[in-house]
């Protein structure tokens, strides 16, 4: 059986394996009865269908005729890793990280940084382009957030806000 | 008459000189962002929901309505100059508004676009104002059984008229069903597939999933395109107005998208796309008349009745939120969130606990729409510059605000991690061309449907006949299953796919 959509295919194994997870774990909680549900009623119900659906489109896919193959194409490994990383590495700035010690670097450093990284993630980098954009929006931010709607951000690293 | 006094209330409330400045810059906002393709409402009122907690909850809504309207807008100005729709219920403006932008008649597309889109909005309004207590009293009737069958509907409705594959929406909704049962179970408070992590017993925050499938995943498709590849024209924009002949034709357009969108918007799942899509086939069906162009090669009814439609939707898909509390769609599902955040309880009891919010929302979205109109017209041409903002500086500054508008709700780190996680799984929906709205639709509904058929059926002791012995319930999914058999039905399938892919 060849497959006829790799991307339904795909969608369908995956969609299956998270029904089946969903609703196994679903059993480890009281299931009960129509009449008095546990917590583990409707997400035992939702992960069977799930499950089920996720087998119809892995059928659909081996058997159903497409144009082309629907392949699921080349994955954009270098956009994905620097703009996820971006927003990693802003978490990891503006909050802190307990577990190796390192205190919060503030909102300024995080916004630079993720502006950087993420600005690598496109097809051209000009360290002065992004210099001025990292900056643009670190004052925008600033403005913004800060000042305009008081939220509570540290702005500033801890060793020079203490 | 009552009607009188209610608006009068509103218009009280959403004249105030405060409320105003919000509304126009929710309407300014809506409009950039609409405009600025590839990201839409739903992740514009989901970055900018943290930003409003510190509103007072009336100015909080009427910025998040204008923004929603404004998208809308917007949205349709960057379908018809760009062949992009800069928002989803813009994707059948596409179809012939770009047709006649490239025959040099984006002024007329685009006035069209414009003025169908107000007559609809006023009558949406009008309709609003009028049917919103009745339908109060209609919902007293809803019991436990009708909303989950409503939710059914809605959830199919939705599925139905979404442009891909149906077997994958419907499972999207269920996934969707599946991420908002994470968390504390209300009911026996055991915490549901929290792994011991303690900000998992709250449940994943539904402004992480918006912006992390919408805003990034939609990012990193979009880089995945080579510079080149990705098309953006901004010839001039000359003749703005359109001909007396293209008044002529218009008219009857509009009025036929305005009937259709109050309808189908009212119906939960329904809302904006489903109205354009539907009037959109329906100006289709009609005959060409003499001298016309045909359909798909810049027609411009083809652009006046969907936006039209659309615009009317979206007045009247306010109606099953504000009355009985359920979202009709995606962007409305954010509304309930920003409603439930600022404590109020969306359902029948707002109109009567909290009037002014109430009848001031409904006010201003009529401010909102000439505010619209206002922006719209004249200030085109600056619109346009917007697009040619290089990606390369845009695309840093949706990953900072997505990541900040997260961080902002409970300053907590956690949340930035769910944002990059779903931002994976984003960009894994779009390789598999899997749709996330019906998801966060689901999301929203799930622990509803739970909450309403753990009732139902402790009301009719396990019975589970109760949703098909009740009239109304019964009648309701009905409704869900005709819908679903007569999007199966070959012929619509086939008419369903035509519709999209025109040329």
């Amino acid at each position: 059986m060849r497959i006829k959509s790799q991307r339904d295919f795909c969608s369908g194994v995956l969609f299956s394996a998270f029904g089946v997870a969903f609703a196994w774990g679903a059993t480890t909680y009281n299931v009960g009865t129509g009449a008095r549900m546990g917590p583990g009623y409707f997400p035992l119900i939702v992960g069977i269908l799930i499950a089920c659906m996720g087998v119809l489109i892995t059928f659909k896919a081996l058997t159903v005729e497409t144009a082309d193959g629907e392949p699921v194409g080349r994955i954009a490994w270098k956009p994905l890793l620097f703009i996820i990383g971006a927003n990693l590495v802003f978490g990891v700035l503006l909050g802190g990280l307990p577990s190796i010690g390192l205190p919060s670097m503030g909102l300024i450093v995080a916004i630079y940084a993720l502006t950087f990284i993420a600005s690598l993630a496109g097809d051209s980098f000009g360290w002065k382009g992004v210099t001025l954009l990292a900056t643009v929006l670190a004052l925008g931010s600033y403005l913004a957030f800060v000042v305009a709607l008081k939220l509570q951000f540290q702005v500033w690293p801890t060793f020079i806000a203490g | 008459m009552d009607l009188i006094t209610n608006l009068s209330i509103g218009f009280g409330v959403a004249f105030t000189a405060q409320n105003l400045v919000y509304a126009f810059v929710g309407c300014l906002l809506g409009t950039l962002i609409g405009v600025l393709p590839g990201i839409g409402p739903v992740a514009t009122i989901a970055m900018l929901l943290p930003a409003t907690y510190a509103l007072p909850p009336v100015s909080a809504l009427i910025m998040l309505a204008g923004i929603y309207y404004g998208a809308q807008y917007g949205g349709s100005t960057t379908a018809i100059l760009v062949n992009l729709p800069g928002e989803s219920s813009s994707v059948v403006t596409v179809i012939d508004g770009y047709q006649m932008a490239r025959k040099g008649r984006a002024g007329p597309a685009l006035a069209a676009a414009g003025l169908g889109s107000f007559f609809a909005g006023c009558v949406g309004t009008l309709i609003l104002a009028a049917f919103a207590p009745p339908l109060t009293e209609l919902a007293f009737k809803f019991g436990p059984a009708e909303y989950f069958s409503l939710m059914i509907l809605g959830l199919i409705g939705a599925v139905v008229l979404a442009s891909g594959s149906l077997l994958k929406a419907i499972t999207m909704i269920l996934l969707g069903l599946a991420l908002g049962l994470v968390g504390t179970d209300v009911n026996s408070g055991v915490a549901r597939y929290s792994f011991d992590i303690p900000e998992l017993t709250d449940g994943i925050g539904f402004i992480a999933i918006a912006m992390g499938v919408f805003g990034y995943g939609e990012i990193i498709a979009n880089l995945a395109v080579p510079e080149h590849e990705r098309e953006v024209f901004t010839a001039k924009v000359k003749g703005l107005w359109p001909t007396k002949e293209d008044f002529r034709r218009m008219t009857p357009a509009v009025l036929r998208g305005t009937a259709l969108g109050s309808a189908l918007g009212i119906l939960p799942g329904g809302g904006a796309l489903l109205s354009a899509f539907a009037a959109y086939t329906i100006e289709k069906r009609i005959k060409l008349k003499q001298g016309e162009v045909p359909f798909g090669k810049g027609n411009i009814r083809g652009v006046a009745g969907p936006e039209s439609a659309n615009n009317a939707g979206a007045q009247t898909s306010f109606i099953p939120l504000l009355t009985l509390g359920i979202p009709p769609n995606a962007v409305m599902a954010l509304m309930v969130g920003a409603m439930t955040i600022h404590n109020i309880q969306p359902g029948p009891q707002v109109m009567t606990s909290n009037p002014e919010l109430f009848w001031g929302l409904i006010a201003s979205m009529w401010i909102g729409n000439l505010m619209l109109i206002v922006l719209n017209l004249p200030m085109i041409g600056i619109w346009i510059k917007l697009l040619t903002i290089p990606y390369k500086w845009l695309f840093p500054s949706i990953v900072l605000f997505c990541a900040v508008g997260v961080y902002s709700e409970n300053n907590n780190t956690f949340d930035v991690w769910m944002v990059a996680i779903f931002g994976i799984v984003g960009y894994l929906f779009l390789k598999l061309k899997c749709e996330p709205a019906p998801l966060l639709l689901g999301f929203i509904l799930g622990p509803m449907m739970e909450e309403n058929l753990r009732r139902a059926l402790l009301l009719s002791r396990g019975d589970w006949s109760v949703f098909v012995m009740r009239p109304l319930s019964a009648g309701l999914l009905a409704a869900a299953a005709l819908l679903l058999i007569v999007v199966l039905l070959p012929s619509v399938k086939a008419k369903r796919e035509e519709a999209f892919v025109e040329e």
